[in-house]
């Protein structure tokens, strides 16, 4: 009798000291899932792990970088399971401050996924892994239907010239002032169009020996193609102080015919309490220019996508890894992918996912070949403001968009210099 | 400076001095220890790390550069243009400020019915919390609903809403706006509280002497007024010249870093690029520049004001 | 001589110039009354709005179906549907509150105890030193805040409250000296010598006849000392991450992401978190104004 009660009071105490284990979780608050919905994967993950509390944070992208770098470099045990740009992780990695997993992926579960190599390249870094994709996602084309009936069109523009077109008829015929929106302010999100109309036109960020060449001919006509068409009051104005959330807010106003967003965009765009379009927005492939078009290349866009990483300075490494396996689980991606699809293959197939997500599970599965991804660089957060800087001194008229595109790749060159001594 | 011990008055019991210093010093050392802690040994840190290539995402190489930060420093094209946007800003915030500060301390030291609720009332710009403050302007600022866009059209003075913060020097102004809007109360007080001082004899002496009340305010106010002037003008323009949160919350550095301003940009450089060593020489210049200023401000409150 | 007529015009001429006179103090007055409150007033207005109302063109200006909603909503436990920053503003609340407290109390007593060596002490070196603690004040935070952050770092207090409360002792611990040397130095030292000659001894004649003496100063350093605190926003930005440190002014900056078109919600905490401020600095305000004179004009 004596022993069991002792037995009894051991094992709890077994647990009392087991329910100290907390982890601590950041995530974004922005595209992809929402809070609410990630704060249900975590609740969910706490129950089947009793005794371990998970603390979460949620931040905007664009604080996203500053907050993990901080604390990674403070020891990196702020957070164990942290969201990490793809854009972040040479960074990351090459500084030692994220979990090499290269060991805990099995083949089977690369193969699994949408598409090997594009997907994994997300969290690799010199041919190491350190973390599981998550958010596959890529800048898409949206457009009012409505509107473009209105105008007399019957279907969505295949190539940037033909949308131009159609913005000037809308803007004379007064369906809407500005008939474009984009998300060109001075972050990162600009670098994300960029990027898309730079495949688009023709051109591409780096050659084969990693030097920038964005300033080429097709960079060139990307640059004069965005500032023209703010010049000429088709582009929304307002696109250079707005982010993607200006531009879903703007287009579910009625404000833009055109808009250029993340997946999640299309359910909020579509229902009425978010929405005064909801309805009328249509998704279609990004156009490319005529010329491009004309190559036998239909569309192009950016694809930047975000992975879940574990600090290396991290104290429950193994538990955290369980929650981004929970995480990134085809059961959970499946259940949440209103704003965000899965990673895994199998899932586009599932007669359940296809019939809840019509539309986006099929564009996603169009899009995807089309997708560039940006530089994967330990440098990247200087390479990546002086892109934005790029756009902005041409969107301001400062430079010419010759001019500042040949600045900003020779300002790259020199950042690389740094980076090698 | 006299370092004549003030108790060594008949009356006090005498002590000796070294029991004088021990109280002193313990009364001090608290203080002296935290504040150690805290700037004395960061700001030597902050010099010594100024010679080291320290990028914290190069945890394992961290060679000395000698003077190689602050040679790049002077080289870096971006660095060079945001302090010459913290000038501006301070220029123009400072002289707004001061001139609409003066012009209201004035005001306010009138009398009137109503002078007492605005003496109250004017110190509710300087008590919202600096960050709240420039998140209200940014909000009245929106090119899609700001208030600003509203009131113009209403007025007529605009056809349609503008996007106001996309234009370079227009960002900058409306940003020197929303610092006058904050900041004005302070120099107000300071100002009121000379004009306080200012003996009435003299005024009626002035006017026995026939002068107008404009010739009093020149002959009078303003060369007694000068300590507050000075002091004003120094203060301001130290906190002006390190200006970062309303210019984080309003703009993020952009159009086209036309806003980055250097206190910005070596944040930018330090927290993320994380490039710690170049990050420490910049702020290193910048603290230079600003002790000096403050070497002048400790110069003028020394100087006695003889009236 | 004056005739009658004479007389009246002066009179009326000088009744104009009255009226004038009025005329212009009131427009002025009110132009100063509107440039005060309009700007403060919208961040009200909006945060009772529903953005429906904020985002017509031109905005309501007097909200037609005033609310409370987001008030409410930021202190209702276990919400869904807002944004991150509004559900845990409360914590930033409270964060804000527990580092500007300690920060006053242990301001007050260290500066209190050195200000007065400052004020009544001989020592050597003792002027030099109190200027070198004023020359501190000037510092730029960014100057100190890459070798706090090495340093924090290694003692594992990155993102805690007491990480936050020393660091904010760096900007109000000289503050705090200099003015409150400056307010010692105006009370008589024949009130101490006569206690002391009572029998009382320094640190007696320091608590019992100085402290209590100087209490307006008391009251202004720490109104200061706490306002300042509250207010902060650069050290947090860099040194916390998570609500176990995060106070007010950070937290407000992140009103955005996918809520980013909720500006009710971030206009309410714009109201919220001024409130604690404006609330001292109108029933304090004479010992404000008399601090920011002492510490800025007299020295």
């Amino acid at each position: 009798m004596f022993v069991l009660v002792m037995l009894l009071a051991v094992s709890s105490m077994g647990t009392a000291a087991a329910k100290r284990v907390t982890l601590n979780f950041i995530g974004m608050e922005q595209a992809g899932m929402t809070v609410d919905e990630q704060k249900a994967v975590i609740r969910e993950f706490e129950k089947k792990h009793p005794g371990v509390t998970v603390n979460t944070t949620f931040v905007a992208y664009d604080a996203l970088h500053d907050k993990l770098a901080t604390a990674l470099a403070g020891g990196g045990r702020a957070f164990d399971v942290m969201l990490v740009d793809n854009t972040w992780v040479a960074e990351f990695a090459s500084a030692g401050w994220l979990m090499d997993v290269t060991d805990r992926i099995t083949p089977e579960m690369k193969k699994a996924t949408i598409d090997q190599n594009v997907t994994w390249r997300i969290v690799t870094y010199n041919k190491r892994l350190y973390g599981m994709p998550w958010m596959l996602d890529q800048k898409y084309f949206y457009y009012n239907e409505k509107m473009l009936k209105e105008a007399g069109f019957n279907a969505p523009p295949k190539t940037w010239e033909e949308m131009v077109e159609m913005a000037r008829v809308m803007k004379k015929k007064g369906i809407v002032e500005y008939p474009i929106i984009w998300s060109w302010a001075q972050r990162e999100a600009a670098n994300v169009d960029f990027v898309a109309l730079l495949y688009g036109f023709g051109g591409q960020l780096e050659n084969e020996k990693g030097e920038p060449t964005f300033n080429d001919e097709g960079g060139l006509k990307a640059l004069t193609f965005m500032v023209d068409t703010l010049k000429e009051g088709i582009s929304n104005p307002a696109s250079t102080v707005s982010v993607e959330e200006d531009v879903r807010n703007a287009f579910s106003a009625g404000k833009a015919a055109f808009a250029i967003n993340w997946l999640y965009m299309y359910d909020l765009a579509n229902d009425p309490k978010e929405s005064k379009v909801a309805g009328h927005v249509k998704m279609a492939l990004m156009p490319v220019s005529e010329e491009v078009r004309k190559k036998g290349i239909v569309s192009a866009t950016c694809n930047d996508s975000m992975g879940f990483a574990v600090s290396a300075g991290s104290r429950n490494k193994e538990l955290a890894w369980e929650l981004v396996k929970y995480f990134t689980s085809p059961e959970v991606m499946k259940r949440y992918a209103a704003h965000q699809l899965p990673i895994w293959k199998d899932a586009f197939s599932d007669p359940k996912l296809i019939k809840a997500q019509p539309v986006t599970t099929k564009m996603f599965m169009e899009q995807f070949p089309y997708g560039h991804v940006k530089v994967h660089v330990p440098y990247y957060m200087e390479y990546s403001k002086t892109m934005q800087l790029m756009l902005q001194q041409a969107f301001t008229g400062q430079k010419t968009p010759k001019q500042a595109l040949d600045d900003a790749v020779a300002q790259i060159k020199k950042i690389q210099e740094r980076a090698r001594q | 400076m006299s370092f004549e011990p003030r108790e060594s008055r008949a009356t006090m019991p005498r002590q000796s001095p070294w029991k004088g210093y021990q109280l002193a010093i313990s009364l001090i050392l608290p203080s002296l220890i935290l504040l150690g802690g805290i700037i004395l040994y960061p700001i030597l840190n902050n010099f010594f790390i100024s010679f080291f290539r320290y990028d914290l995402t190069m945890p394992w190489s961290r060679p000395f550069v000698g003077l190689g930060n602050y040679i790049d420093m002077f080289k870096n094209r971006e660095f060079l243009a945001s302090v010459g946007r913290a000038a501006y800003f301070t220029a123009v915030s400072v002289s707004l400020e001061v001139v609409l500060g003066l012009l209201i301390a004035l005001f306010l030291n009138q009398k009137f019915r109503g002078q007492a609720f605005l003496k109250t009332l004017i110190i509710l710009p300087w008590a919202v919390p600096t960050v709240v403050s420039a998140i209200m302007w940014k909000w009245i600022y929106d090119a899609n609903y700001g208030a600003l866009n509203g009131i113009l059209l209403q007025l007529g003075f605009i056809e349609k809403y503008q996007p106001w913060l996309t234009r370079p020097l227009t960002a900058m102004n409306l940003i020197i706006m929303a610092d006058v809007w904050h900041q004005t109360p302070f120099v107000v007080f300071i100002f009121l509280a000379a004009l306080s001082t200012i003996p009435a004899p003299l005024y009626e002496a002035a006017k026995v002497d026939g002068a107008g009340v404009v010739n009093a305010f020149f002959k009078i106010t303003l060369p007694l007024m000068k300590p507050a002037f000075l002091i004003v003008l120094v203060i301001r323009t130290m906190e002006a010249f390190r200006i970062f949160d309303i210019i984080y919350v309003i703009t993020g550095g952009g159009p086209a870093n036309a806003t980055q301003v250097v206190t910005y940009y070596t944040y930018v450089e330090t927290f993320r690029y994380l490039h710690l060593g170049n990050g420490a020489a910049q702020s290193f210049v910048v603290s230079l520049f600003i002790m000096l200023l403050s070497i002048v401000y400790i110069k003028l409150l020394n100087a006695k004001v003889e009236y | 001589m004056n005739r009658p007529g004479q007389n009246m015009n002066r009179q009326s001429r000088r009744k104009a110039r009255n009226a004038m006179r009025s005329a212009a103090i009131f427009v002025a007055g009110l132009a100063l009354f509107i440039a005060i409150v309009a700007p403060y007033a919208w961040l009200v207005i909006s945060s009772i709005s529903h953005a429906s109302e904020l985002t017509s063109v031109p905005p309501h200006w007097i909200p037609h179906r005033p609310t409370l909603e987001k008030f409410i909503q930021m202190f209702t436990p276990d919400i869904r549907g807002i944004s991150e920053t509004a559900a845990m503003f409360k914590y930033a609340m409270l964060n804000s509150a527990i580092v500007a407290i300690f920060v006053t109390i242990i301001t007050l007593i260290a500066a209190s105890l050195a200000a007065y060596a400052f004020a009544r002490l001989t020592f050597p070196g003792r002027d030099q030193l109190l200027l070198g603690i004023v020359a501190v004040r000037m510092l730029p935070a960014i100057s100190i805040m890459i070798a706090l952050y090495v340093t924090l770092t290694k003692l594992g207090l990155l993102d805690t409250k007491l990480g936050l409360v020393l660091l904010y002792l760096s900007f109000t611990l000289p503050f705090a000296i200099w003015i409150m040397t400056g307010f010692f130095k105006t009370i008589p030292v024949e009130l101490e010598e006569a206690a002391r000659i009572d029998g009382a001894s320094r640190l007696g004649a320091l608590f019992h006849i100085v402290l209590p003496l100087s209490a307006p100063g008391l009251v202004s350093t720490g109104i200061f000392v706490f306002m300042a605190s509250w207010d902060e926003f650069f050290y947090p930005l860099i040194f916390t991450s998570t609500y176990l440190a995060k106070p007010v002014p950070v937290a407000i900056t992140e009103f955005a992401g996918r809520h980013a078109i909720d500006y009710p919600a971030m206009a309410a905490g714009g109201v919220l978190a001024s409130i604690p401020p404006l609330v001292l600095a109108f029933i304090f305000q004479r010992y404000i104004i008399s601090g920011l004179t002492a510490g800025g004009v007299k020295g």
